[in-house]
């Protein structure tokens, strides 16, 4: 990779101040999206802030209907707590799901969502179950915050503290995963709470989108069979090594039955 | 612009002059000199650069030895005891022949004792399962995962 400044601080202010005054600085959380892609040479920041001594960003805490999880928690935290299983237990398995054991061990919530991969599972949860993104500036509804390829809501000097995952009556996540790197090459996080439902596919376009005609078919019947027969067009989707965009689409149904199938189970 | 970067590693702290973009496996490899950990690919996939960073195992081809000021690391090379008697995940590699070549070897083993630690009772399944972040060209795994087995099972009785 190349070369960079590197800035430890040991509070928010402190970061958002590095990384505010660097010419083309990274945040760093635990780097298992940004490093491999520094490596090889796809990122080249100037400067990189690590948020690893920066208190209070870690934490799982379960408040009346809210789960919240601190940005710099890590996956395998997620995965294991006995308060996400309860409360949200599709959220401890997506978690999970991500990469694998040694990549959960050092992989941040908080990381997932400001990278944005098209592919990551951890945005179709904020979508799937309308999650709040609390930044050092202010509060991000989950439907605002993904936004384009790799592009969310956040201004370059804002930092995600936490993240707060209201709990759902049900709700069940299921991927197709690319076979050596476990991205969701499909995935589907769909949610209800009584008459809302909510359906957010990831890996299928260039950011997680929701999709209405299944959330208003589950809302009538929450069953696969309900959304059996909606198709999304292949347009917009993603066409890659890996798989077409008509691929995709099929896959889309597919793994929202499952998802839907998991939910109601 | 190089910066000091310490840290113990097998219980002996060390300390080498690097740049910030000097992932830890490259320090350990090319500063400490412990050349038992590996590096596999280029993708974070493969596994053979697996050390144990705060007791967990870790991809030290994706983080930063600067990450790593002041942790407590642990490389293949520090598994045997003092005396050079095989840790018993070593042991169980040996006996179950649980390699080929050895180039994803210390990475296997690094994780093996990993999944010993979070998932004592781990059968087969959960043992391949657990796996997914290794990657061998040779064996076909059936020993690998054999060998894990017997070495959890010799860890846990200890």
């Amino acid at each position: 990779m190349y070369a960079f400044n590197y800035h430890r601080p040991s509070s928010l202010d402190d970061a958002a101040k590095k990384a505010a005054e660097a010419d083309d600085g990274k945040l760093l959380a635990g780097g298992m999206s940004l490093l491999p892609s520094m490596k090889l040479r796809l990122s080249a920041p100037s400067d990189l802030v690590d948020l690893a001594a920066v208190d209070g960003l870690k934490g799982i805490s379960v408040s009346g209907k809210t789960v919240t999880i601190g940005a710099m928690t890590r996956h395998v935290e997620v995965q294991t707590s006995a308060e996400v299983q309860k409360a949200i237990p599709a959220l401890a398995a997506l978690a999970g799901g991500i990469g694998d054991p040694s990549v959960r061990n050092r992989g941040t919530i908080g990381g997932s969502l400001a990278h944005s991969d098209p592919s990551a599972c951890y945005p179709s949860a904020v979508l799937g179950l309308g999650a709040t993104v609390e930044t050092n500036k202010r509060k991000i509804a989950g439907d605002d915050f993904f936004v384009g390829l790799f592009e969310t809501a956040l201004e370059p000097d804002e930092i995600i503290k936490a993240v707060h995952f209201p709990v759902p009556d049900a709700a069940g996540y299921e991927k197709f995963p690319q076979p050596a790197s476990g991205f969701a090459m499909v995935g589907a996080f769909v949610s209800c709470t009584g008459k809302d439902v909510r359906v957010a596919i990831t890996g299928a376009k260039d950011h997680v989108f929701r999709v209405p005609e299944m959330e208003k078919a589950l809302a009538a019947n929450f069953s696969a069979d309900a959304i059996a027969s909606i198709a999304l067009p292949a347009d917009d989707m993603m066409s890659d090594i890996h798989c077409s965009a008509e691929y995709r689409a099929h896959l889309v149904t597919v793994i929202a039955k499952r998802a839907v199938a998991k939910a109601a189970g | 612009m190089s910066t000091k970067v310490t840290m113990t590693v097998n219980g002996k702290q060390v300390s080498a002059e690097v740049e910030p973009r000097t992932l830890l496996v490259q320090y350990l490899r090319d500063h400490i000199g412990l050349t038992g950990t590996h590096v596999g690919c280029d993708t974070s996939q493969c596994g053979c650069c697996n050390v144990h960073l705060n007791g967990e195992a870790i991809k030290s081809c994706t983080i930063l030895a600067v990450q790593a000021e002041g942790a407590d690391v642990t490389t293949i090379e520090g598994l045997a005891a003092a005396d050079g008697e095989l840790h018993p995940m070593q042991k169980a590699f040996w006996e179950h022949h649980g390699l080929q070549c050895g180039f994803c070897t210390p990475g296997m083993v690094m994780v093996g004792c990993d999944i010993a630690r979070r998932k004592p009772d781990a059968d087969e399944k959960a043992i391949r399962h657990e796996l997914e972040g290794n990657i061998c060209r040779c064996t076909g795994y059936e020993h690998i995962v054999e060998a894990i087995h017997d070495g959890i099972r010799a860890m846990n009785r200890r």
